[in-house]
Formats: C-alpha cells, structure tokens, sequence
C-alpha cells in the first residue's frame, strides 16, 4: 500500500469518528429535563474510538506484513485442520454430532435443555423452509403460518376430541400441507419480491384469523390444557399391561424434538439429492429453461411449498404439545424473519449451514443476556457483518457435481 | 419431400406481449430430416415464434400442429416428452448447478437410466471440452462452452425435432464455426430435425436447407437456402452488402 493510500485511510477514519460523534451526542445527551450534556456521549464516543483504532492499526501491520509471525502459523493450523476434515469421513462427524446430542440431557440442567429444545424446533423450521427458499428459491416470508397451523391443529385435536400427540403429528402434518396448497395455489404464479409480499399477507392473514375466530380458538386468550406426548411403557406387575406415561420432563421432551429434527434432516437431506430436488434447484435458477427441459414448474413450487410447510407443521404441533398453551402471539412476522435469517445466515441450501445459523441466532443471544438493552443492535450488527465477509452463509452450500456421484442413494 | 405432412406446421400463428402484438399470422412449415432457418432484424418476431411454439408464450390465434396433432394448448412441460425441445435464446444454462447436473435435467423427464448415461456419454464425445469440466457449476463456463452445454442438455432429452434459437449469440467467430458443425452433425448422423433462428444469417443460409424471412412479425419471404442467398435483397438487408 502506498503512502497516500494510507492518508486517504486515515481520513476516512477521522470523518467516520466525528460523524459518529454528531449521532451520539443526541441521542445520548439529551435528558428527559430538555438539557443537553456532553458526559456521556463522550464516554461512549471513547470506547469506540479505542476499540476501532486497535483494528486500524492491527489491520495496517497485517497489510504491511507485519504480523506474518502470528498469520503464519495460524494459516499453517488451518490448513492442517482442513486435510483432517477432508480425511475424516462424514459419517464421523455425523455420529459425534448424535452423541453429543444424545447425551446432552444427561449432562446439563433445566435451563440449558430449554434453550437446546429451541434450537431443535427452529433447526426443523430452518430447514422446511429452506426447501422453499434454498432449494426451490421462492422467498417466503409468512413461513410461521404453518408453524401456527400445525399447532393449532394439535392443539384443538387434543382439546377437543383428547387425540394423542403421536397421532395428530400426522393430521397437523396434513393440515398445513393443505393450508400450504391453498396458499400456494394463487400465489405461486408470482415470482421474486411479488412473490415476498404475497407470502407476507398471507402469513398475517393466517394469525389474524387465529386471533380473531374466537369460537374456536378463543383469539388472543389463546387455548390452554394441552395434553403434553404420552409414550405406553410395558409393565410386568401383574402380567403384560402397558402404562401410560405423559412426557411432562424437559429431558423426555427435548429426546421427542431431537427424534423429529433427525427426521427433517435425514427427509430434507434424501429431497435435496433427489432428482425432485434438482428440479427445484433448475427451477431457481431459471425457471424458463427448467419448463423448456420438462419440469412442471407449477407442479414442483407447489409441492416444494407444501413440502416446507409439513415441516413447518410438525414443529408447530410439538411447540403446542411442549408448551401446552398456544396463541396468535407466538406466529408474528418476527417469527419469520428470524427463521429466515437462520437459513440465510447458515447458508441457503446446506443443511450443516442451517444447524450452525440456529445455533448461532438461538444461543448467542442467551449468551448475551448480560447486555439485553443492546441485543438487537448486536444482532444486526452480526447479519451486516456477516452478508459483507461471508454472503454465501456460515458453511455455503457446495455440490458441484456432487450429486451426479451419488445416483444410487437418490429416491424420488 | 413436399407430399409428405410435415413435423412442424404452424398455421396463421398470432401472439402477444399484453397489448403489443408480437405476431402477426405466422405459417411455417418444417419437414421431418430438415434444417430450416428463420432470419431476421431484432424484434422480428423469432424468438416469439420459437416461445410460442414451445407454449412459453401463448398462442393467441392459429394453429400449431406437431405430427399432425395440434400443441398450442399444451403446457410446455409436456412437449419434451414428445420429442420437441429448445436451447433457448442466451444459452439460460443452470449456472449454480453443475455441468453433468444440468445435462441431468435435459433428461428430467426421462426414466431410463442406461439409456441416460449412455446419451451423456454421447454428448460428452460431441462437446469433450464438457466432459472435461464435468464437475464444474455451469456458470463458470466460457460463453462457448455453455452454449455447448445448452445444446447438449436438449440433445439429453432425445428430440425429434430441437428449436435452436440464436446458437452463435455473443461467440468467438470460430466457435460459431465449430457449433454450426455439430448442428450439422446433429441433423446428420442423428437424423434430429432442426428449426434454426439466426442473427447470423450467412452461415445460417449456408448450414439450412430451406429458410423464411421475418420482418415485424410477419414473414414475407420463404425459399430455398441457396435461393435466398442469392437474393440481391436479402444480401442487402441481413448480409450486409
């Protein structure tokens, strides 16, 4: 970098700082008594000029070479890192991954198991809607409908007629599979950001209905006495009896959810390389030359909808059953956009990528319950960052000719 | 040959863009083993003609016959399996996808698998620049290459008959030599009847047997290849002399 590069970097520096400065000072001077001080702005405004010239100047030695001592053996781990995970088969990492899941319960306390039994409902969201958005490239953003249907569904089953969880996973998995067709039915013919905003009403239409059809769902008091999932154990006492046992327990509830996103994983893994998930996959790309080559373009975004929101109302109906307390309030556009941004923060497309996104946009904030005021701005900070260093997502989707190798494994 | 009822017919064919009536009474006729060629200025009407054949774009009025059984109210999705299939205008390759997945979807609709791997393998030995690039995503391709590959994903489909539109677009003078070669290669060997639209018209003439003239929508001359090559109008609208 030549010398007057660095003067026009530095430059930039010094008017990025004062102009921070004349934002800061309002918005943190002024009291409620209409005075204006400097005190903490300036406190403020310090922080951030100390932590940001450290980066200048680190960044500065690193473009100068300066650093090399530290970046090469960095680099020189990496690289061995990398080999060991190439040489290492999936399969390895997949089982280490089911362990630790496995025995998670067994090794951590209430609050953990709440915030893990979380991550899994929104990893089987991310990755239903994935199939909609990464695979067949329709942006959704009223995808929480689906979660509220399935929900509700098992939750009016279960009230009313006392359905066990087990088998109205099947009929809530049903019924948002028809709300997804009626919904996709007049929407689909839309593409790009029609599409978004077409979704999006849809996606309000379904929670006002919730919140305003009082006879049956009983609006914003929301329905309460859902039965938890009850399993029939086998019992010896007096011959062979079966007892029935309610899955009131956090660990037993969290080994349901994990059985469900195993499911979605493996059911969203076999769709994607099937000859139905190359279909979708033309289909983002250019939807003309995908009808031109045979593919039911029509066809194939409505079951890539229909398929999301099964998967979408499965989660629904466990977030009922562990809940045992549903309203409209839970199936906010905001509920949306955060399973949006797991998918795109994890990597449209890769199912590991999605996993990752959830954990991140679920636990980080847990972890940052320290700081509540500023979690948001964090949060935001995060996407920026993240669309600026890595667009592709945490762990991008890659199949390049990868599915061609794997013909035998694909039904569809 | 002009006895036989031909494999394409398309009957006093009219279309539209909303409002904007992009054809206006198309009859063409294409015989089964042909290569016929439609020349003419941007905005003639050709790739209309080519969209609204394959039902991308809706017939408004006319016929369309194929085999003698008309296919203007027909999806498009169901013409391939009946041997008609397109490589469209700018190549519209899968670009994400890789180059043997995007020949995969030329045969989407296909259940054969040997028969499948064996027309890969077919293509691969016409284009080897693409079995060479297999695993690579179509958009990394040089524009000759995707162009090969846009052909070779509609060969994938096995056409009896493959609408070609505007195969030379934005190429290197000596690919557009080397694809001309294959088209003719293609109609040869594989007995694929071809429907060609050109910009090109000189090597387009050269390559058809017979060829149509389209002027806003219309077409307002129709011959031999040869014939239309010695046209002195013709060698001054669209050959440049």
């Amino acid at each position: 970098m030549r010398e007057g590069e660095y003067k026009k970097l530095w430059k930039a520096y010094a008017i990025g700082l004062v102009w921070l400065f004349c934002l800061l000072w309002p918005l943190l001077g002024i009291h409620e008594d209409g005075t204006l001080s400097i005190q903490s702005a300036f406190t403020v405004w310090l922080y951030v000029f100390g932590g940001t010239a450290v980066i200048l100047v680190l960044y500065l030695l690193h473009k100068r070479g300066a650093l090399a001592w530290i970046g090469r053996p960095v680099a020189r781990l990496r690289d061995r890192t990398a080999t060991a995970g190439r040489v290492m088969p999936g399969w390895v990492w997949i089982t280490a991954v089911l362990i630790g899941a496995l025995v998670f319960p067994q090794v951590t306390n209430r609050y953990a198991q709440d915030v893990a039994i979380n991550v899994l409902v929104y990893i089987c969201l991310g990755l239903g809607l994935n199939i909609v958005i990464g695979l067949a490239g329709m942006l959704d953003l009223g995808y929480i409908a689906f979660y509220g249907v399935g929900a509700y569904t098992y939750a009016l089953l279960s009230i009313h007629f006392g359905l066990s969880f087990w088998l109205a996973l099947p009929v809530a998995a049903f019924f948002s599979c028809i709300a997804g067709c009626i919904i996709g039915y007049p929407t689909l013919r839309m593409r790009g950001d029609y599409l978004a905003i077409v979704t999006l009403g849809f996606g309000e239409i379904v929670r006002i209905i919730l919140n305003n059809w009082m006879t049956l769902t009983q609006g914003p008091n929301g329905l309460l006495g859902i039965k938890p999932p009850g399993i029939y154990l086998p019992a010896f006492s007096d011959g062979l009896s079966f007892v029935h046992i309610a899955l009131r327990k956090l660990p037993l509830l969290y080994y349901v959810i994990l059985a469900l996103a195993v499911l979605t994983v493996i059911s969203v893994h076999r769709l994607n390389y099937s000859r139905i998930g190359r279909a979708w996959e033309a289909i983002r790309e250019d939807e003309t030359a995908a009808e031109l080559m045979g593919v039911n373009t029509f066809m194939l975004k409505l079951l890539a909808y229909a398929m999301g929101a099964i998967f979408g109302g499965l989660a629904g109906a466990f977030f009922a059953a562990r809940m045992r307390f549903v309203s409209p309030e839970s199936f906010t556009f905001i509920e949306s956009a955060m399973v949006l941004s797991m998918v795109v923060l994890g990597g449209m497309g890769s199912i590991p990528g999605i996993i990752l996104g959830t954990l991140a946009l679920i636990v980080l904030p847990e972890v940052f319950r320290e700081i509540e005021l500023y979690r948001m701005l964090a949060f935001g900070a995060a996407m920026t960052a993240m669309m600026i260093f890595r667009p592709k997502g945490l762990i991008p989707a890659k199949r390049v000719g990868g599915r061609s190798e794997e013909k035998g494994g694909a039904g569809g | 040959m002009r006895t036989r009822e031909p494999m394409l017919e398309l009957r006093e064919v009219s279309s539209a863009y909303g409002r904007i009536q992009a054809l206006k009474g198309i009859s063409l006729q294409v015989h089964a083993g042909e290569i016929v060629c439609m020349i003419g200025a941007n905005g003639a009407g050709k790739t209309t003609t080519l969209m609204t054949i394959c039902g991308i774009v809706k017939c408004q009025g006319g016929e369309i016959l194929y085999d003698g059984r008309p296919i203007h109210g027909t999806v498009p999705a169901k013409l391939p399996p009946m041997g008609l299939c397109q490589v469209p205008e700018g190549r519209r390759i899968f670009p994400r996808l890789g180059v043997e997945d995007n020949l995969e979807m030329g045969a989407f609709f296909r259940k054969d698998r040997n028969q499948i791997q064996r027309d890969m393998d077919h293509v691969y030995t016409l284009f080897p620049a693409l079995r060479e690039r297999r695993r690579q995503r179509g958009g990394t391709l040089s524009g000759g290459e995707q162009q090969m590959l846009a052909i070779g994903r509609a060969l994938m489909s096995r056409p009896r008959l493959l609408l070609m539109d505007e195969p030379s677009l934005g190429l290197a003078p000596l690919f557009v030599q080397k694809i001309f070669e294959i088209i003719q290669e293609i109609n040869d060997k594989d007995g694929t009847t071809i429907l060609l639209v050109e910009q090109n018209a000189n090597i387009a003439l050269q390559t058809a047997e017979r060829g149509y003239v389209l002027e806003t929508g219309r077409i307002v001359m129709e011959d031999r290849a040869q014939a239309l090559l010695d046209n002195p109008k013709i060698r001054q609208a669209y050959l440049g002399e």
